[in-house]
């Protein structure tokens, strides 16, 4: 589904990723994990399209397309959905406004026709059901006066309003206790089918007693340095990062 | 011509030209603006809500005075005390130990030619002041000093109808931190008029924290201009403190010219009787990345009256500014007046600006709650005041200088706290 | 990554340029230019008025003559030549229209253009807009009379009020703006040629939302249109008022004047939707919107301004509230856009004289392109209103680096039992939410909109409905291509 073949992107001057290299197959469950600062933010708004960072190196693909020359939208239209880590507010823009507007627009560039409110009120339905979403939060302001838990839980919503063909959790455990984890997680499970594909991103081993990958990968210093089962996740939680620095430092 | 002639100024005319070496062509240029405008009106948007024709028709002259004890004015413990009484200095009460790497020199003992960075076209109080500058300072703070206790200097006006044009310069260069302490009292006398300019260039990476108390009586007039720079890093803070005065205007003009900077301007007044205080400032953000921080609050009692209008401009291409400014006021009678004009003026367009401006009353749901708790009803509201001070009150770092305002405070409005 | 290109930017900004950029081909009746009295007097002359009017007029003009055009505004204009001005011009077939049938064909494809569709409103049962349509100064039609007509509601243009209505118009007219106002309410008191009237009877709620359209039409004319609502005690009626204008190298002048008067328990809703021509992208033509619109309030009610305001080259306008009557009520909702070289001086005043009196003010100032978007606003407690109350909220959001954002707030407090509470922002558009929107699929362009009308929102939801689809639909256009 995606393959990335050493990556290399910057900010302003300073180099971050420095030649990562991934392949998520339809079906598979990735996690990312790695100390602060090893670039797991940065991967995933390099995905998403932002445009702070600057790619240097390397190559994007997704689904036979290159990824890097599409636009934000066009990645998003393309089925590349992003759980924020910090999700924004938009005062005065309802959810559903917001969620309506981007499955049409997603729809309109598939050359679907625009959805019906009815089916999209039942989709509503649905859908919020599924992360135990108030429906009155669909009616509020984008993630405006949203706890931190509703908001990441308003993330998976959209998720599976959306149906994407990727999605990239960015640390959607922080600042979650653990009934709005479990709630989040579980979402996050049942929208899994053998076409999609998930890339979880995390600092923690926590989320991934409840989310389990298929593999486990360890960024460090802008690349994957080491990648196993869910087992390695155990690991790190038990000896933290350092024993990978060292490894790495023996291996040089 | 018969126009002008009807709105010129009088309280100028009894005065003699200055005696100090201020350049020619400033008094050129001052002698041209007294003589063709006029005393500010209302319609005047600049003193739109301060009436000065009671200034106008005061002929006010300069008189050397003496007073016995400079105790009563002292703001902080300071071997570096300079005392101006009408404007003169004061050998015998000041305290000349001047700090390393400071220089203090007074303009009348000054042998070059004195220039002026405010503006002395249209603006009669400027104009006032340099073409009969009665005396002033120059206080330089060299590169890379610190200076642990602040400089202070304090001024007195004692005689019936004087006016004090005085000049203060201070330069704070290079990585320098200091502080500068001013105290405006007036001993004896009616009617005097102190028409004070303070002009400030904070250069690159420098701290500089100026602590200002007005306290004269409430039938004198007080004008006081500060024209600051700031350079590239620099750190500049200025409290006011209105705590007495008839006529009181603040010009505070800050001109941010370099990158970085910070800018904090507080002010807190307490009116009473018939005072009248217009604050006035400007903050001009002419370059990007820089922040400033205002705050003013007023309690306004009797038929007093407080103005504030305070400016912020963003220049085009001053990107990156983040600019705050607030007013708040409490009226405790029913004669009290507050005009309160924030403004903001933005030309460019990655900033963060607000203002806000909050006029009320004492919470009384507050104070029932404290005499429920056995407070009488003087100091439940003493208390709530003090509180809504305290937030400028807050931003004062020298305690000596908490302390004296505290004194003023139980004095002249009877605090107890 | 295909960013937003300056070529799609300016086939953007071409292909959005004005629509309602249409001319109609009337004949029309129109005065020689420039000003004096015997231009007035053909004026009144025209319309039939009686001698108290025209004197009125004729004081107004002496009035006008005295005063000098204001210059406080933030605004950077070439000041109209008076002289050059027509002053009157009416569609020729200017007779009265008994029935919609009536109206003649192109008239009613020009409003069909305007997005009136009044046939269809009328065929459409249970819709409840009755229309007054102004073109260049004349009042051409007003739907829905006999309606009105049973509940005794008068709606009608100005000149039918002053025919008809003498007394009415008479007691009321200039009564909220004296002629002695300001330079451009002298003007109008002056020269005015027509506008719309509406009475409420006593008690009388109107079922429907009365409303005006308003368009100048004809080249070097000037529209100065009066509109003067009487609510009656106890009434209720929710006025909406559209404005359009032709696209023109010449800066067209529109000064016009609103007098609302709310008795005691009365209330009335005013909306507007201001789409006169803006000029083009490089700043030419375009109106001059130079507009004094104020209301009185008796005991117990309530005046609420709500304002969107997208088009004119200069705007000068602060539809204002006398709260007079204890307990009464005023309100300011406002959005205002500036794009290319538009600019706005717009706000409002809110004059509390009575006791427990409140006010709200929201104001919401975009500004594109290089454009420049001031809010003035007045909040003055008098020493008699006790327990008076504001709250005011001005928010500013730029687009563009080279646009203005700049807020004159006056607070003239008098009263101690007074609470006034002011706050306004200015910040950028933000980035992190365009994002946050284009990577759920929404593009750029679409995203701005969703941004800027939550941003409106607590204003658009003021509009009646009809009326903040328009209002949402006027935002997205007029931002198109704009973000720098």
């Amino acid at each position: 589904m995606i393959k990335i073949e050493n990556l290399h992107a910057r900010v302003e001057e300073k180099e971050i990723l420095k030649g990562l290299n991934l392949t998520v197959n339809a079906g598979e469950i990735h996690a990312i994990m790695g100390p602060n600062g090893a670039g797991k933010s940065t991967l995933a708004s390099v995905l998403a399209g932002r445009e702070d960072f600057e790619v240097t190196e390397g190559s994007v693909d997704f689904d036979g397309e290159d990824l890097l020359e599409m636009d934000t939208e066009e990645r998003a239209r393309e089925g590349l959905f992003l759980a924020f880590q910090y999700p924004v507010e938009i005062p005065g823009v309802s959810n559903v406004n917001f969620l309506r507007t981007a499955i049409n627009e997603i729809r309109e560039h598939k050359g679907e026709d625009p959805i019906s409110a009815k089916d999209f009120m039942a989709m509503v339905r649905e859908k919020s059901a599924l992360v135990e979403l108030d429906a009155k939060l669909a009616s509020r302001s984008v993630n405006e006066g949203f706890s931190g838990g509703e908001k990441k839980r308003n993330e998976i919503f959209q998720m599976a309003m959306l149906n994407p063909k990727l999605s990239i959790l960015d640390e959607t455990d922080s600042g979650l206790d653990i009934d709005a984890l479990r709630i989040v997680a579980n979402g996050v499970n049942k929208l899994k089918t053998k076409n999609n594909a998930t890339i979880v991103i995390t600092h923690y081993q926590r989320l991934l007693d409840y989310i389990v990958p298929d593999f486990v990968h360890v960024l460090f210093d802008g690349k994957i340095v080491k990648t196993g089962g869910k087992e390695l996740a155990l690991e790190l939680e038990e000896k933290g990062y350092d024993w990978i620095k060292e490894e790495l430092a023996a291996a040089h | 011509m018969a126009v002008i002639a009807e709105n010129t100024v009088n309280f100028t005319k009894a005065l003699a030209p200055t005696s100090l070496s201020v350049s020619k062509s400033n008094i050129e240029k001052a002698m041209y603006t007294l003589e063709n405008s006029p005393l500010p009106t209302t319609r005047n948007e600049a003193w739109k809500y301060t009436r000065l024709v009671k200034i106008g028709k005061v002929k006010f002259q300069n008189t050397k005075a003496t007073i016995a004890s400079i105790d009563p004015y002292k703001i902080v413990e300071s071997a570096c005390t300079f005392v101006f009484v009408n404007g003169h200095f004061s050998a015998e009460l000041s305290s000349r130990v001047i700090p390393a790497g400071v220089t203090c020199e007074l303009l009348s003992e000054l042998n070059e030619e004195i220039g002026t960075s405010v503006n002395l076209e249209n603006e009669l109080f400027n104009a006032t002041n340099t073409a009969h500058l009665t005396g002033g300072i120059r206080i330089t703070i060299s590169a890379k000093t610190v200076v642990e206790s602040p400089i202070q200097i304090i001024h007195v006006l004692k005689g019936d109808h004087v006016i004090s044009n005085f000049r203060t310069i201070i330069k704070a260069e290079k990585f320098s931190k200091s502080a500068i302490v001013q105290g405006f009292f007036s001993e004896e006398g009616e009617v005097n008029f102190c028409n004070n300019i303070t002009e400030v260039s904070v250069e690159d990476n420098a701290f500089l924290t100026i602590d200002k108390i007005q306290y004269e009586s409430e039938n004198s007039f007080h004008i006081n201009t500060e024209e600051v720079q700031q350079a590239k890093n620099s750190n500049f803070t200025i409290n006011t403190f209105t705590l007495n005065g008839g006529i009181v205007r603040n010009n505070l003009h800050i001109n941010v010219n370099g990158e970085n900077c910070e800018s904090h301007l507080n002010g807190a007044y307490l009116l009473k009787n018939k005072q009248h205080v217009d604050n006035h400032s400007i903050v001009d953000h002419k370059v990007p990345n820089c922040e400033s921080f205002e705050l003013y609050k007023g309690v306004i009692d009797d038929n007093s009256t407080g103005v504030f209008n305070g400016k912020v401009y963003v220049r085009q291409d001053a990107q990156k500014i983040n600019a705050f400014q607030s007013n708040g006021n409490v009226l405790l009678s029913d004669n009290a007046t507050i005009n309160s004009k924030p403004e903001l003026e933005i030309y460019a367009d990655d900033v963060k600006c607000s203002h806000g401006s909050t006029t009320g009353q004492l919470d009384e749901e507050a104070v029932f709650y404290l005499r429920a708790r056995g407070l009488s009803e003087k100091s439940a509201r003493q208390l709530m005041v003090s509180a809504f001070i305290g937030e400028v009150l807050n931003k004062v770092e020298n305690e000596q200088v908490l302390d004296f305002i505290h004194g003023i405070l139980r004095k002249r409005f009877d605090w107890n706290l | 990554m295909s960013n937003y290109t300056e070529d799609q930017l300016a086939k953007d900004l071409e292909s959005q340029e004005y629509k309602f950029g249409f001319t109609s081909n009337f004949e029309s009746d129109k005065a020689p230019k420039g000003l004096n009295e015997d231009i007035i007097r053909f004026i009144s002359a025209k319309k039939e008025e009686p001698e108290w009017l025209l004197n009125h007029r004729l004081e107004a003009f002496a009035v006008w003559k005295s005063l000098v055009e204001p210059e406080w505004a933030h605004v950077q204009y070439t000041k109209p030549d008076f002289q050059d001005i027509t002053y009157y011009a009416a569609p020729k077939q200017s007779k009265k229209y008994e029935s919609w049938d009536d109206v003649d064909p192109e008239m009613k494809e020009t409003m069909k253009k305007l997005g009136i569709s009044l046939d269809e409103q009328q065929r459409l049962t249970g819709t409840n807009v009755a229309v007054d349509f102004v073109m260049d100064s004349v009042s051409v039609a007003t739907s829905f009379k006999a309606k009105l007509n049973e509940l005794g509601i008068i709606f009608c243009s100005f000149s039918e009020a002053v025919q008809d209505h003498p007394e009415l118009v008479r007691a009321h007219m200039g009564t909220v703006v004296p002629t002695t106002d300001n330079f451009y309410a002298a003007l109008n008191s002056a020269v005015f040629t027509d506008g719309s009237f509406c009475y409420i009877p006593k008690g009388v709620r109107c079922p429907m939302e009365l409303s005006t359209y308003f368009r100048i039409n004809e080249g070097g004319t000037g529209q100065f249109e009066r509109t003067l609502v009487v609510a009656d005690e106890g009434s209720y009626v929710s006025y909406l008022e559209g404005c359009t204008a032709p696209q023109r190298d010449e800066n067209q002048l529109h000064a016009a004047v609103v007098e609302l008067i709310a008795k005691d328990g009365a209330e009335i809703k005013y909306s507007t939707v201001q789409n006169w021509y803006p000029g083009d992208k490089d700043g030419k033509g375009g109106i001059f919107n130079f507009v004094t619109k104020r209301g009185i309030c008796g005991t117990n009610s309530k005046i609420s301004w709500t304002q969107v305001e997208t088009g004119s080259a200069v705007t000068w306008k602060y539809p204002s509230c006398i709260l007079k009557g204890d307990n009464s009520i005023g309100e300011f909702y406002s959005v205002a856009v500036t794009n290319n070289y538009q600019q706005a001086d717009t706000g409002t005043k809110m004059i509390h004289l009575g006791k427990n009196t409140k006010s709200t003010i929201i104001s919401k100032g975009i500004s594109a392109g290089k454009s420049h978007n001031s809010y003035r606003g007045l909040v003055q407690i008098h020493k008699n209103a006790s327990n008076a109350r504001n709250f005011s909220q001005c928010d500013s959001l730029l687009m563009t680096d080279e646009c203005g954002a700049h807020t004159f707030p006056y607070i003239e407090c008098k009263n101690s039992s007074a609470k006034i509470e002011h706050e306004a922002t200015t910040s950028k558009i933000g980035e992190d939410q365009i994002f946050y929107c284009k990577q759920r699929g929404i593009s750029e362009e679409k995203a701005i909109g969703l941004i800027v009308n939550g941003y409106c929102k607590e204003v658009l939801n003021q509009l009646p409905m009809e009326f903040a689809v328009e209002a949402q639909k006027l935002l997205s256009i007029s931002l198109e291509g704009s973000v720098g």
